[in-house]
């Protein structure tokens, strides 16, 4: 067939795909009625008045009316422009609430995919259709963008920021995943695919990708190993907040700015602990910098994110056949689970969560516990978006 | 301010002229003429751009198939980066200004020469050392890049000669703002009497305007590379996360000279048009004010619009939102421009000679190449096709299309004036002739890659994309003829071109007064102006 050889349009493959296209030729018949207009007139023109025909030019100095009209007629268009392509990128920033997060980490050259359950693909990434997919990114090393045209979908990849894209897929089949901005030597190889596939097949996927264990899980175990209960203990009186139902909550810091608890906070908290302290907390949070790779950042992120959602970590769990290794139960109703003596440990699957003295930062041992200070965490609510209380 | 009459029929060689004034290397080299000056850039921006060809052609080759067969990865990547760097810093930056402007501005004011004829020859010896800076970094290996140095890339990653070229381009941005400084002053101070404002020629107005963001614009790239030059080097952290950088402050500094350096190359252009169309159509420019508010307006807005280049480059929602707005407002004053050029052919008295063919040529692919900006602009249809071959088509047209077209008309247009002699006219059309075609069906089918998804700066494709790749590279071919064919009948015409007389195209404007080529100092006589420009059809000329 000749189209599959030169195709002249791209396949739409998405929720998102049908809405470009339709700015796309919103403007493509602006460009050439202007096209054809212009150069129409330039013709007219050239053949009625060339020099043969029309020895004798007409001085004509110009016409406000006419420049008024010409201003104002393109303006008018340009502003409708405007508006649908910022209706358009609103639609394209903002997935819908119940978008799944899938996560990837691009690195010089090749696409590292993570599911939710834990299953890892490499310059593969496959999602259901009818379901819309957020896709949370960042780069180890240079600037890469993840481009899929079948999608329409399209965002830089950047080294030390999460970025996000979402898509819905609408019909199963593979498409072309590419790398959009150059990262060097191999830049072009840093293509993959994008299979499209229905919720069953889906399913059927994930359960035969052979995960180890679901991102929540897995993050847990870094949470332990990196001593992060010490002080997050989710006790009232801890030295580090409470993170249970922290994303997607407002946070109120000490220098009283209101920050969104997204993946990006969580990152930079960790990494940059000093950059923004929760209101009624001291500064005394060691930098992970160094410590965590981009794959443990994003299972951490899951799991903190699972202490918000418990819902969902016990059904991720389900699909991944593990027991749940948290008690949920017992940090959302706000007992100290990591007091000594209450023996109930919450990551009872690592050693490293008892050692309270040792594993602690150091700064804290400098650092009094928590003095009365007025401070109040709203540990039991389960309100996604409230704002932190004083 | 009377036409230059018909009236010398013997037509000869005027005695004395800026280029038989004097002999010998020193009195080039050394010249103070603005004159010889442009010459001298004439030739060297004319080297570049031949050498820039040549990586295009390579880089064209290699994507004759989908496969990478011809060349390594990183030689690709160098091909394309020197063909981008090349290009911009070595070619259309300098481009008209430094050529048309440099010899024209002066003339057409009315001057004798430039306000500082030392700076302006500064300002090619500048010029040469940066372009010696960007040769060594070819010569010795060369650099893979991309023409933007996006950091952590260039910064940490990449082992090529960065640092040798950075150089280059920051020595030749002093060329750009010392050009710039020039004409600024020149266009305030050195008026002939009775030039007023509204009297200069379209040319000096977009000149001025080009100037006046060279000045503003150049300081901030000099900035962003040495700070490139500190983190590559020293290791400072500015643009690398992993030094506690930020890699998307480089690319709002980088934006923020580069965007307007757009303006720098394709307002001069703007003007050269409007020069040919009023003389070959013999009839007054439509609209000289919005026509010269135009280009100041544009000069102003180009400055707010950098982050269009950056819409997911992690910018906030509504940061994106108001630089898609500006963006648009800019896409305005350009609108403006070309009707007022198609309008001023309403009621002429068109004479299809080379210059009007290459201005025409210019109106048509311009407005295709403006008015594929309002599907970057509009940031919904951005998402998708940003930094693919539809940006790359883009700019192609505006800078080839638009900007060589404009520099080609230029050159043909004043050839008579500043050589003396006329060029053939018949290859000339139909280098005009073949250039269009060659340049439509070269970037023309990037617009259809660039919709379909295809990437920029990717040595191997997927194989659907064959067929227009083909066409292009097919395209390029013919491209070439067209920019080699001017090269030989320019220097064939030299010799034994006719002779052109002092006004061949019967044109207004104070460079047509004077001798072709114009003596030392321009004019005998400081000239005095008492009419409008583009007096076309004034009672005297009759």
């Amino acid at each position: 067939m000749l189209p599959q050889y030169f195709p002249l349009f791209p396949e739409s493959a998405s929720t998102m795909s049908t809405r470009v296209d339709a700015l796309y030729f919103f403007i493509l018949g602006i460009t050439i009625f202007f096209t054809m207009l212009v150069g129409l007139l330039i013709l007219v023109f050239a053949t009625k008045y060339r020099k043969e025909k029309h020895p004798v030019p007409v001085q004509i100095h110009g016409s406000i009316p006419l420049e008024i009209f010409w201003t104002l007629v393109p303006l008018g268009i340009a502003m409708v422009i405007f508006a649908w392509g910022a209706v358009l990128f609103f639609q394209e920033m903002h997935p819908p609430k119940s978008a799944m997060d899938i996560y990837g980490v691009g690195k010089q050259w090749m696409w590292k995919f993570q599911h939710p359950g834990g299953q890892r693909e490499i310059n593969n990434l496959h999602v259901p259709v009818g379901k819309a997919v957020r896709m949370t990114l960042i780069s180890q090393d240079v600037l890469h963008s993840f481009y899929v045209p079948a999608f329409r979908a399209q965002m830089d990849v950047i080294p030390g920021r999460y970025t996000t894209v979402w898509f819905e897929a609408t019909k199963p089949g593979t498409y072309h995943l590419f790398c959009n901005q150059y990262c060097g030597t191999k830049h072009s190889g840093m293509v993959g695919e994008v299979t499209a596939m229905s919720p069953d097949d889906y399913q059927e996927w994930l359960r035969g990708a052979g995960a180890f264990g679901s991102l929540a899980t897995e993050g847990q175990k870094v949470f332990a190993s990196m001593g992060c209960p010490t002080c997050h203990t989710g006790a009232d009186n801890a030295r580090g907040p409470n993170l249970y139902n922290l994303y997607g909550r407002m946070v109120r810091t000490e220098d009283n700015r209101t920050v969104l608890a997204d993946e990006g906070y969580i990152r930079e908290s960790i990494l940059k602990p000093s950059s923004k302290i929760v209101y009624g907390y001291q500064n005394i949070m060691p930098t992970f910098q160094g410590q965590l790779n981009e794959d443990e950042m994003i299972q951490i992120i899951e799991y903190i994110k699972a202490l918000t959602y418990n819902g969902q970590l016990l059904q991720l769990q389900t699909n991944t056949q593990q027991e749940p290794p948290v008690n949920l139960n017992k940090i959302q109703q706000g007992v100290d689970v990591t007091k000594p003596g209450t023996n109930q440990n919450p990551m009872p699957r690592t050693s490293a969560v008892p050692v309270t003295e040792e594993a602690a930062p150091a700064p804290s041992s400098t650092t009094p516990a928590r003095p009365s200070a007025p401070r109040q965490n709203t540990p039991t609510k389960p309100n996604g978006s409230q704002v932190e209380q004083r | 301010m009377s036409t230059a009459t018909q009236t010398s029929l013997a037509l000869e060689m005027p005695s004395d002229t800026y280029l038989n004034s004097s002999y010998g290397v020193k009195s080039w080299f050394l010249t103070g003429d603005h004159k010889r000056i442009a010459m001298m850039y004439v030739v060297s921006i004319s080297l570049m751009f031949l050498l820039g060809g040549v990586f295009a052609s390579l880089v064209r080759l290699e994507l004759l198939t989908p496969a990478s067969d011809l060349f390594q990865s990183d030689t690709y990547n160098k091909l394309f980066t020197m063909h981008g760097v090349v290009m911009i810093f070595g070619f259309l930056v300098p481009s008209i200004p430094v050529t048309i402007g440099n010899f024209l501005i002066p003339i057409m004011i009315g001057a004798r020469d430039l306000a500082f004829p030392k700076i302006n020859l500064a300002s090619w010896y500048i010029y040469i050392i940066g372009m010696a800076f960007m040769l060594a970094a070819i010569i010795s290996g060369g650099v893979d890049t991309g023409w933007t140095f996006y950091t952590p890339l260039s910064t940490q990653y990449l082992t090529t000669h960065v640092m040798f070229t950075a150089i280059g381009i920051l020595i030749a941005g002093f060329s750009s703002i010392f050009t710039g400084l020039n004409f600024i002053v020149t266009v305030h101070r050195m008026r002939a009497p009775g030039m007023t404002w509204f009297r200069l020629p379209l040319f000096v107005w977009s000149n001025y305007a080009a100037s006046i963001i060279m000045v503003l614009g150049t300081p901030v790239l000099a900035i962003t590379l040495i700070l490139v030059a500190l983190e590559r080097g020293l290791h400072i952290g500015i643009f690398n996360p992993a030094l506690g950088g930020d890699p998307v402050l480089f690319q709002h500094m980088f934006w923020f000279y580069s965007h307007p350096a757009v303006y720098i190359m394709i307002l001069p252009g703007f003007g050269v048009i409007s020069e040919i169309i009023p003389c070959f159509a013999r009839k007054r420019i439509f609209g000289y004010s919005a026509i010269a508010f135009s280009s100041i307006a544009i000069a102003v807005f180009g400055f707010l619009v950098w982050a269009h280049h950056m819409f997911i480059a992690g910018i906030s929602t509504y940061s994106a939102l108001i630089f898609s707005f500006v963006t648009f407002l800019v896409a305005i004053p350009s609108a403006i421009k070309v009707f007022n050029w198609t309008a001023t052919l309403y009621k002429g008295s068109i004479h299809f000679d080379t210059p009007m063919l290459y201005a025409l040529a210019f109106i048509g692919l311009f407005t295709i190449g403006g008015l594929t900006g309002l599907f970057l602009g509009a940031i919904g249809v951005d998402m998708h096709v940003t930094a693919t071959y539809f940006v790359v088509a883009h700019f192609h047209y505006v800078m080839v299309g638009g900007m060589v077209t404009a520099y080609l008309g230029g050159l043909h247009f004043w050839w008579p004036k500043i050589t003396g002699r006329m060029y053939p006219e018949a290859p000339a059309k139909l280098a005009a002739l073949i250039t269009f075609i060659g340049f439509n069906l070269t970037f023309f089918p990037q617009f259809i890659l660039g919709y379909l998804g295809m990437p920029r700066r990717y040595h191997s494709y997927p194989e659907e994309f064959q067929v227009l790749n083909v066409l292009s590279s097919a395209g390029a071919s013919i491209l070439a003829v067209g920019f080699i064919l001017p090269l030989l009948y320019f220097a064939w015409s030299l010799k034994y071109g006719e002779v052109a007389g002092d006004n061949p195209w019967q044109a207004t404007g104070l460079e047509w007064e004077t001798t072709s080529p114009p003596p030392t100092h321009n004019f005998h006589e400081v000239p005095v102006v008492t009419t409008e420009p583009y007096a076309y059809g004034e009672p005297e000329e009759a």
